[in-house]
């Protein structure tokens, strides 16, 4: 390279210059390449045949002697999905269990968090790797062992139901059956979103905290006015993501509903897998996705509106 | 120096703060462990006993290597095929997976080139998206190319991970740009300074990164529900939650014990791989 621009007039320099990048463009994109693919694969061409198929339907022929035709259908899908009452059942059903839910779940991180980082900590590394662990399980296989739990034929908690007087299914029951669920949701994932309050509390240098005590600042001014807003940014992350996991609510109802009362359709995801899957209509799984796609976009970028403005 | 005796109340932790904090902590770990004693007890307990003795502690008889051995029996031996093919399909899920993260984020941290903030965008939106809602749109499109019912279903999606991209990104800065260009100024090619030079020095970001693949294919559980119908294709999660739904015979035990055996790769994979697990979150929580 070095040879090359001392031996060639100025102009050519530039020239090499431009080549070298270009040979880099290439380059980098042999690198992305593979990427490129799966990620087309995956996620490009589904979300665009969610679109087109949310745009024809399957019109059986009536006297079922002919076969099905798939005729455009323009906007009835979507029509057909807004303008279902179970459908608004199901987003009112995951939004009841996400306004519960979350704060329960981000507060008891927090809380958790601000304890194993406190002076008065004692079972650090212990409570670290057990608060964390239910993450590594399987959601399937928690639904499957807390749906145990649940049951009153087998349940050490259902004992313990009956000793207080109260009943002993009273976990599956339909106006408790939703807590029931939140209770598996947060055992999950509370750990995770600790150990991310944990990462954002330990990016502050030690000495700040020792400015702050020497200066008389109590245990609670402390995480008041230093702890709690340097985890701002952290709590944007954990709020966003579990709005975006609760919309696509799943397993734990699909899990329960082998042992309690839930309908198919009891969330939308749920109503969206049993449209493409149990009915084979494409068209109303194709208009959910993409109606809940939207959904969950909005709700995203609304709570990152508020909280921007709230923390100016 | 700073621990000054003229503070000595705001620099020690009162009795007051460590007992309830303490109190919290073991509280906490009683809440977490529940569900997992309980099953481990439960796993040891013949199909009577489970019913019949106090359950959050063993029963005389253990009957755990009986439950294993029907586990693996029950059915024509299916538990086991399903083990096989979480273990296929999350090992080759993460190898796959960590070669096309580490190339793609490399390319990201370390060229220039056109249309590379188009495809940070991609990734940055990829990272939002809600993976399951994506899994319905994914079924029609594999349905309609026939990949429905084949491995490679979930195999492929699951080697398609921003996040993985993202990960990548974050490593391949940490490798100093003189190093590749006084590998390109020795004439080394740019795939080979990427094979020996830049993975080698990334190899615990590649453990971390594939550590997330693997247990995220693990335990994914709608993909393989929408993808797969035949029973010997199915992942061991699958596998479990349809037995957990049978009708005709009471299957607990067997769901227990073999529930117990298919988190055990994972817990192992946590326990030994802790600080992986912690570099991967702590880059996500930092940068996101």
């Amino acid at each position: 390279m070095a040879a090359t621009s001392t031996a060639a007039p100025p102009g050519a320099d530039l020239g090499a210059r431009t080549r070298r990048r270009t040979t880099h463009t290439l380059t980098a994109w042999l690198f992305l390449a593979p990427f490129a693919v799966v990620f087309t694969v995956s996620f490009l061409g589904p979300i665009i045949a969610s679109v087109w198929n949310s745009l024809f339907t399957v019109q059986r022929s009536a006297t079922g002697l002919e076969p099905a035709r798939r005729v455009f259908a323009g906007v009835d899908n979507y029509a057909e999905v807004l303008g279902s009452e179970v459908f608004w059942q199901g987003i009112g059903r995951v939004l009841l269990f996400g306004v519960f839910q979350i704060p329960l779940m981000i507060v008891g991180a927090l809380v958790l968090a601000l304890m194993i980082d406190s002076l008065s900590a004692r079972f650090v590394a212990l409570s670290r790797i057990v608060y964390f662990l239910p993450f590594a399980i399987p959601g399937v296989i928690a639904a499957i062992v807390w749906a145990y739990l649940y049951s009153p034929s087998l349940s050490p908690l259902s004992t313990a139901l009956e000793a207080v007087g109260l009943d002993r299914g009273l976990f599956l029951e339909q106006n408790v059956l939703l807590l029931s669920m939140a209770n598996i949701t947060t055992w999950t994932f509370t750990g995770y979103n600790m150990l991310i309050f944990l990462s954002a509390l330990k990016t502050v240098p030690s000495d700040l905290y020792e400015a702050a005590r020497i200066d008389g600042a109590s245990a609670w001014s402390i995480v008041w006015h230093i702890k709690v807003p340097l985890v701002r940014n952290a709590l944007l992350l954990t709020v966003l993501l579990s709005i975006i996991g609760t919309i696509q609510l799943f397993s734990e109802p699909f899990v329960l509903r082998k042992v309690a009362n839930v309908s198919a359709d009891y969330t939308p995801m749920m109503m969206a897998y049993n449209a493409a899957c149990g009915n084979n209509d494409f068209g109303a799984a194709g208009a959910i996705s993409v109606v809940l796609a939207v959904i969950a976009g909005l709700l995203a970028f609304g709570y990152s509106r508020v909280q921007a403005r709230f923390s100016r | 120096m700073s621990r000054s005796p003229a503070h000595p109340r705001s620099v020690a932790p009162s009795t007051l703060s460590r007992v309830t904090v303490n109190a919290g902590l073991l509280l906490a770990c009683a809440y977490f462990l529940f569900p997992i004693w309980w099953l481990v007890v439960a796993s040891t307990k013949s199909r009577g006993d489970l019913y019949t003795t106090p359950s959050l502690w063993f029963s005389d008889d253990i009957a755990a290597l009986d439950n294993l051995r029907r586990v693996m029996e029950y059915d024509g031996g299916n538990y086991l095929r399903w083990i096989g093919n979480s273990l296929l399909y999350s090992g080759t899920a993460a190898v796959i997976g960590v070669l096309v993260s580490m190339a793609a984020g490399y390319a990201l941290a370390k060229f220039d080139f056109a249309g590379k903030s188009l495809v940070m965008v991609t990734i940055l939106g990829g990272l939002l998206l809600p993976s399951a809602l994506l899994t319905i749109p994914l079924y029609f499109f594999f349905d309609s190319v026939g990949l429905v019912n084949n491995p490679l279903a979930v195999i492929i999606p699951s080697c398609a991970s921003p996040f993985g991209v993202f990960l990548g990104l974050i490593f391949a800065e940490t490798v100093p740009d003189e190093v590749i260009e006084a590998a390109r100024i020795d004439g080394a090619g740019e795939f080979r300074i990427f094979f020996t030079i830049v993975l080698r020095m990334l190899a615990p970001g590649m453990v971390t990164i594939a550590l997330f693949l693997f247990v995220g294919t693990w335990n994914n559980f709608l993909l393989p529900l929408v993808m797969l119908r035949d029973k010997e294709l199915l992942p061991v999660t699958l596998g479990l939650q349809t037995w957990q739904g049978y009708k005709a015979v009471d299957l607990t035990d067997l769901v227990l014990i073999g529930s117990l055996v298919a988190v055990l790769p994972v817990i192992v994979l946590f326990l030994t791989l802790q600080r992986f697990w912690q570099s991967g979150l702590t880059a996500g929580a930092v940068k996101g």
